[in-house]
């Protein structure tokens, strides 16, 4: 292929510079083709969120008896504002900006919890020589084998003893611990040469100042990336808000979806325009954060910064 | 400024195995720069990583000035060490890398902003202050860690490999800054490479390790000229010093059957003969011997020829206008010979007696 194109514009070349026309129509079709993929791709992932979008602005009694919608309806405007400023539920506390702002809570106290203890419990395994540092850091390790799902008696049990049902607290506390954060600082800052901490001890930088002054800084790529991931999660969570907050004021969006459709009782219509419009309003600040954060994301995957 | 002592001191990683640095002493005086030199492996960084408080010392004393400083912390023993990789804080600009030891140790803003503007014009970086270290050069971030040490205006200045991660243009000038910048500052100096050439143009005073232990001591002209053993001797100085196997008889000095030197004064029996490249003397008026060359390096000012005599290899450098042929006679000056103890590779006879005798 190489050989065939090279040789191809020696000839070209001699024959007096026809080569142009000819490199840029392979060149054009073969984007084509790349382009072709690519948007394939895009239709592939983005048609069920189009659907459930143009789906929410129809109104309800339309879903039911038609399904899904290819096209705009006219209730955008009132499905939206039902869903942001109407209560569901059998208290009317839970509108869809309190659930926003607690699915919010949930995901920025997640991720923050989450990198605040790996990156402190990954700071002790690496930096200090404290007694089977590596026995512990694999504990840690295993309970990757042991996500919530299969605790989540005993935590639950834990969280109600404590006082901490149906509060923000007992919502974030418990997950906070996170295998995957500790290894990934682990081996981040097994990464960081000695020579900087060295340095750092000439420099009259106790363990505390080089953690805030200089580790910490230099995580920043790795935080952002882990930052993404775990808000995400973080925002997904459906089991554990569903277990310990019974009070509709702690509703999350991922909830409230639920809640929506779970009104079919006897002649009543389940609002499917709302849901969808909460689904997509639930899709937002995950999106958000990874289209600002994205940048940082990569720089935290790919670029040593040492 | 002060004075350093290094007194027997010992380190040892497993009480079982050999000890890294194993009873070294060196006084190094007021302004001294002072190269530690060696193969890797010969505990040269270690010993330099003892004066830092980096490593524990086993056995012995470390003294910066008059006090002992072996419980000291690397912050607190008035020292400031230069990296093999620079060891520049990635996140903070060059300003910043070089004021934060200042600030840790809590000078006023305005002391350390003076501080940093002044060795920043030392080292030419001024207009590099607000970068970060990946934006510059190898050269300019060497020089930012140089920067960083300058600021602290240490008692003594320690530089593990500094030059090593440079290409070979830049240490040569690196090199160059380095010493000129230590003469300028006057500041005790101990610097650590594996690179002879680099030894010899900086030092003082070459210290030449080997397996943790002191080989030699002594002025870079001093121990290229009589080097205290056959280590030494193949160590320093480039090319390499031939080293032949040679048998004296008590009157001649012989490499298999030919007759190279007198050995009058010798004691009968093997002995290791020492000769530099440029200490060879080509078509000699009386007793040559023959050596055939296997090949030659151009250098361009002069040539490196390899031969064997009597089937031992050695090296010679003579002028690039002498014609070459397959087969050189020469002899040795004997004024410059060199003789070690075949089996414990010590010098024995200074050269000067040699000569004579």
């Amino acid at each position: 292929m190489m050989e065939t194109t090279s040789s191809n514009l020696e000839v070209e070349a001699r024959a007096g510079g026809r080569r142009t026309p000819l490199l840029s129509q392979r060149r054009f079709w073969r984007s084509v083709g790349d382009h072709t993929v690519l948007w394939l791709g895009v239709l592939f992932m983005l048609a069920p969120v189009l659907l459930a979008f143009l789906t929410s602005t129809h109104d309800a009694v339309t879903i039911h008896r038609d399904g899904l919608q290819f096209l705009p309806g006219d209730h955008f405007g009132e499905t939206y504002e039902a869903v942001l400023f109407g209560a569901t539920g059998f208290t009317g506390k839970a509108t869809g900006l309190v659930m926003t702002f607690n699915s919010m809570v949930l995901g920025i106290g997640f991720a923050v919890g989450k990198i605040v203890i790996s990156m402190m419990a990954a700071y002790a395994i690496v930096y200090f020589r404290i007694p089977f540092a590596t026995l512990a850091f694999w504990v840690i390790f295993t309970t990757l084998l042991l996500p919530l799902e299969v605790r989540i008696l005993p935590s639950y049990e834990i969280v109600q003893k404590m006082g901490l049902l149906n509060s923000y607290t007992g919502l974030i506390l418990p997950l906070i611990a996170s295998a995957t954060g500790t290894f990934f600082f682990r081996q981040f800052f097994k990464s960081v040469p000695d020579e900087l901490l060295e340095a750092a001890r000439i420099d009259g930088a106790g363990p505390f100042k080089f953690f805030v002054d200089i580790l910490v800084p230099m995580s920043k790529t790795m935080i952002a990336a882990i930052f993404i991931i775990m808000f995400v999660f973080g925002w997904n969570q459906y089991l554990w808000p569903t277990l310990i907050t019974t009070d509709e004021g702690y509703y999350t969006l991922v909830r409230g979806i639920k809640q929506i459709i779970q009104v079919w009782v006897g002649a009543n219509i389940p609002e499917y325009g709302q849901a969808m419009a909460l689904a997509i309003l639930a899709m937002l600040p995950p999106i958000l954060v990874v289209v600002v954060f994205q940048r940082w994301f990569i720089k935290g995957l790919t670029e040593s910064d040492k | 400024m002060a004075s350093v002592t290094i007194d027997h001191v010992t380190k040892e990683y497993s009480t079982s195995g050999r000890p890294a640095v194993s009873d070294v002493s060196l006084a190094i005086a007021e302004g001294e720069f002072i190269v530690l030199v060696g193969p890797s492996g010969c505990g040269k960084s270690t010993l330099l990583r003892m004066v830092a408080g980096l490593e524990k010392i086993t056995d012995g004393e470390v003294r910066i000035g008059d006090r002992r400083v072996n419980e000291v912390d690397p912050a607190d023993r008035d020292i400031a060490m230069v990296f093999q990789n620079y060891a520049l804080y990635p996140h903070m600009t060059v300003r910043k890398n070089m004021g934060y030891g200042l600030k840790n140790r809590r000078l006023p803003k305005a002391e350390i902003e003076k501080r940093v503007a002044e060795a920043a014009s030392i080292l030419q970086l001024d207009e590099y202050l607000d970068r970060r270290p990946r934006e510059l050069s190898g050269g300019q971030r060497q020089r930012v860690a140089m920067g960083r040490a300058i600021v602290r205006e240490p008692a003594c200045f320690l530089f593990d490999e500094p030059l090593s991660n440079l290409d070979a243009k830049l240490r040569v000038e690196m090199r160059g800054e380095i010493k000129q910048l230590q003469r300028r500052l006057g500041t005790t100096s101990i610097y650590v490479t594996h690179d002879q050439l680099e030894a010899m143009t900086l030092a003082d005073r070459l210290v030449v390790l080997n397996k943790g232990e002191v080989e030699q001591i002594g002025a870079p002209l001093d121990v290229y000229r009589s080097p205290a053993s056959t280590f030494v001797a193949s160590f320093i100085g480039s090319p390499a010093m031939s080293l032949l196997n040679a048998a004296s008889d008590g009157s001649a000095l012989r490499i298999g059957d030919v007759v190279v030197a007198s050995g009058a004064g010798l004691a009968a029996g093997p002995v290791t003969l020492g000769v530099r490249a440029e200490d060879f003397i080509l078509a000699p008026t009386s007793g040559g011997f023959a050596m055939q060359v296997s090949y030659v390096e151009e250098l361009g000012a002069g040539r490196l020829v390899h031969g064997a005599v009597q089937g031992q290899m050695l090296t010679l450098s003579i002028s690039a206008d002498h014609p070459m042929t397959d087969e050189l006679i020469i002899a040795i000056d004997p004024a410059r010979l060199h003789l070690f103890d075949a089996s414990s590779g010590k010098r024995i006879t200074p050269r000067r007696e040699t000569a004579e005798a």
